[in-house]
């Protein structure tokens, strides 16, 4: 694992500490938004924020693809995965997330029959192998995953299999993050770019932000170090009076992103309308749902679901800590009400969510905020 | 309310004295060793089956004759699915768990019971296999099966085989080891590499497209106590074998029954090269990932050279570091100083350690 602990080295780190403080105008405050669920997780579990000087604040961004399913549409998976002969496949990170009537796990508790899986392609592999059962896929996830089900949905028309559904919550990443720069109630000085999702799309769809918003973006990996060196990139275009898409994740990102993988999402996907996320209500072309060429394989025309809109529950504040309108401690549930074991929110269920990040890893002030023990 | 404010209510809770158990239904969530685990047992068995001999929860309730002869009596049931996985099955993980529990409790492993649970259509041949390798087992360890049972329940009601055993020990009469014991200053010692065994089962599974040589680390730990205990006596405080929630969750135990801050260096702790890929790739840190053959000795600082170098003279001990000490500040709490020069929590989970999505 060389390339590991070449991400990881605390030495370079340090080095890249010192030159972050040398950028900062004491008395000033930096507030960047990490976009990405990704890079959340990152910050808090190699403790990153400690290396940084008190100034810089580092805001959670909506990019965590499980905190942003509405209540609703979690309802809508648990009642398929409920339908007689249906065998419900699901990546992890959902099992727990909380819906009207208890989460998938409870679900499968009640006699569901609910898998975990790894990929889209192993839930096609269980149709083949269980031809007399219905197997639906949760699709989830941005511009990063889509790809893969996509090629899933073809694969699963080479095959003509007819017991092979997905239940498709594919979500895009720049109509998000317009609506957080229209919303009034947040100041932020600059964006730290998904890694992954800019694999896929490129560099290119961020560009708004730095035209029409005069905010930077710096896209960035998921190392420590990526993390790290996005923030300092951050903070010399503030410094400097500039305001434009830098890549940092050069290793694996082009501003065109991955043509193939654009090429096998239009295919077989279109954008909708509208759709509904957690906390930030229905957005405007900001998710995925499958083309009706390929509408067999579409769990929605498939099954009759309830479909209806469910509220969050009025103690959750997943929506201001989606849009970095609130930190997960300023929440009033955070760590009471709310916990990784009885999550009432999202944001508490994934690892990538702000909230369970912070509450699993973060408990701790900032080195820079603590007083010596 | 400020950040501090707020961290501060938090950790009061946490550290209640109780877990409540608020599920309807047992989800696999109670059976991870996480904190729904911790719930079922202390909110829902211990009240019903309290005693003196089961409240301090420990891996060995320690039984006293009249005579002062200490006796450690353990039970673990064994659930594993592929019954066989590289470097073991589900034999050798019942004899070693139980041997492993009465040798954290310092005693020296008497014997064993074994019940079997056997599935309607489970082949002889498959059951003979399983059979003899709990008796190579517990012949090579040294700790004789005295007593047995077998059932056989419907096809589908069990995963082919099930297997659960007891077992006694004998503890040294000037025995005191326990969270109790944990002071301030003390030094944290594991004794190998973490996270093999449970990612050796994940990856025999075959669902993850993974391939690569990691081998389950089961083996029987009471020939290390031994001689860790003769080398260093009554300055070895707490031992434990941190099998399912990994070492985090036995650290966690212990900050949490000792009531003392645990703090760790992330760059101490040994990780095979390929137990951290398949880590990294399926996004689960191997600090939550079963072990069955290792053991962490909490030692006063003026021992803990020797108690190194007697585990690195050992062969289930030759990669053993010490990762950390024990502080006064934080109590309850166990922090992790990483490699990348910052810190963190390590916090108990909930359930089972979940792979990331992208």
């Amino acid at each position: 694992m060389k390339h590991l602990s070449e991400y990881r080295s605390g030495e370079i780190a340090a080095g890249l500490a010192e030159r972050i403080a040398a950028l900062v105008e004491p008395g000033s405050s930096y507030k960047l938004m990490e976009i990405c669920g990704g890079h959340t997780h990152a910050i808090y579990r190699h403790g990153i924020e400690d290396l940084l000087p008190a100034e810089v604040q580092l805001v959670h961004g909506p990019g965590c693809p499980v905190c942003v399913i509405p209540m609703g549409r979690q309802d809508d998976a648990i009642a398929i995965a409920e339908q007689d002969g249906v065998i419900f496949t699901t990546f992890a990170d959902m099992l727990r997330v909380p819906a009207t009537n208890g989460s998938l796990l409870d679900a499968k508790a009640r006699g569901a029959d609910v898998r975990m899986v790894y990929s889209p392609l192993d839930a096609l592999r269980l149709a083949r192998e269980n031809p007399d059962r219905q197997v639906v896929f949760f699709a989830i996830g941005f511009e990063t995953t889509a790809p893969s089900t996509a090629l899933t949905l073809l694969r699963a028309g080479a095959e003509g299999a007819n017991n092979f559904s997905i239940f498709c919550n594919h979500v895009l990443v720049p109509p998000p993050l317009r609506a957080i720069l229209d919303a009034p109630d947040l100041q932020l000085d600059g964006f730290i770019g998904p890694g992954h999702v800019s694999t896929v799309i490129g560099t290119q769809p961020y560009e708004f932000i730095a035209s029409e918003y005069r905010k930077p973006v710096v896209v960035a990996g998921f190392e420590p170090l990526d993390v790290l060196q996005s923030i300092y990139m951050l903070l010399r275009q503030l410094t400097e009076g500039r305001c434009e898409v830098e890549n940092q994740y050069v290793r694996v990102v082009r501003r065109e992103g991955n043509e193939r993988a654009l090429a096998v999402i239009e295919e077989t996907m279109e954008v909708r309308d509208t759709f509904e996320w957690r906390g930030l209500g229905f957005i405007e072309r900001s998710a995925l749902g499958v083309r009706e060429r390929w509408g067999q394989f579409d769990a929605e025309r498939r099954f009759e679901l309830p479909g209806t809109r469910v509220a969050d529950p009025p103690a959750c504040q997943c929506g201001e800590v989606l849009r970095g309108a609130l930190r997960p401690w300023e929440c009033k549930v955070f760590g009471t009400a709310c916990t990784p074991e009885r999550p009432i929110g999202t944001c508490m269920v994934s690892s990538e969510g702000a909230c369970a990040a912070y509450y699993n890893y973060g408990r701790l002030e900032r080195r820079s905020e603590r007083t010596p023990a | 309310m400020d950040e501090r404010e707020v961290l501060e209510r938090i950790e009061a809770r946490r550290q209640r004295a109780s877990r409540r158990l608020l599920d309807e239904r047992i989800t696999l969530a109670h059976g991870a060793g996480g904190r729904s685990s911790q719930a079922l047992v202390e909110a829902l068995l211990l009240p019903a089956l309290r005693n003196s001999l089961l409240e301090p929860l420990a891996d060995a309730a320690i039984l006293e004759l009249e005579d002062g002869t200490q006796l450690a009596f353990s039970t673990d049931s064994y659930v594993v699915k592929p019954l066989s996985f590289p470097g073991g099955d589900i034999a050798r993980l019942a004899v070693h768990g139980t041997i492993n529990d009465l040798a954290v409790s310092g005693a020296q492993p008497l014997a064993l019971s074994a019940g079997l649970i056997l599935e309607e259509g489970l082949a002889v041949a498959e059951l003979a296999r399983y059979v003899a390798s709990l008796g190579e087992t517990a012949r090579e360890a040294g700790v004789p099966i005295a007593t047995g049972d077998t059932k056989v329940v419907e096809r589908g009601k069990a995963d082919g085989l099930y297997i659960s055993t007891s077992g006694i020990g004998l503890v040294a009469a000037s025995s005191k080891l326990g969270a109790q014991e944990i002071r301030s200053g003390d030094r944290v010692l594991l004794s190998g590499t973490i996270g093999d065994h449970g990612m050796a089962v994940l990856v025999a599974r075959g669902e993850l497209e993974l391939e690569g040589a990691i081998e389950s680390d089961t083996a029987p730990l009471h020939g290390l106590v031994a001689a860790l205990l003769a080398a260093c006596g009554a300055a070895v405080h707490c031992m434990r074998d941190p099998t399912r929630g990994g070492v985090a969750t036995a650290l966690n135990e212990l900050a949490r029954a000792s009531r003392t801050g645990i703090v760790i260096d992330e760059s101490a702790i040994p990780v095979a090269a390929t137990v951290a890929g398949a880590c990294e790739i399926l996004g689960i840190d191997p600090l939550y990932v079963a072990n069955e053959g290792k053991l962490i000795a909490i030692v006063g600082p003026e021992v803990a050279e020797v108690a190194l170098a007697t585990m690195r003279a050992h062969p289930l001990g030759r990669e053993a570091t010490l990762i950390g000490e024990i502080r006064e500040e934080r109590p309850g709490m166990v922090i992790l100083d990483t490699t990348f020069g910052g810190s963190r929590v390590v916090d108990t989970l909930a359930g089972d350690p979940l792979p990331r999505i992208c």
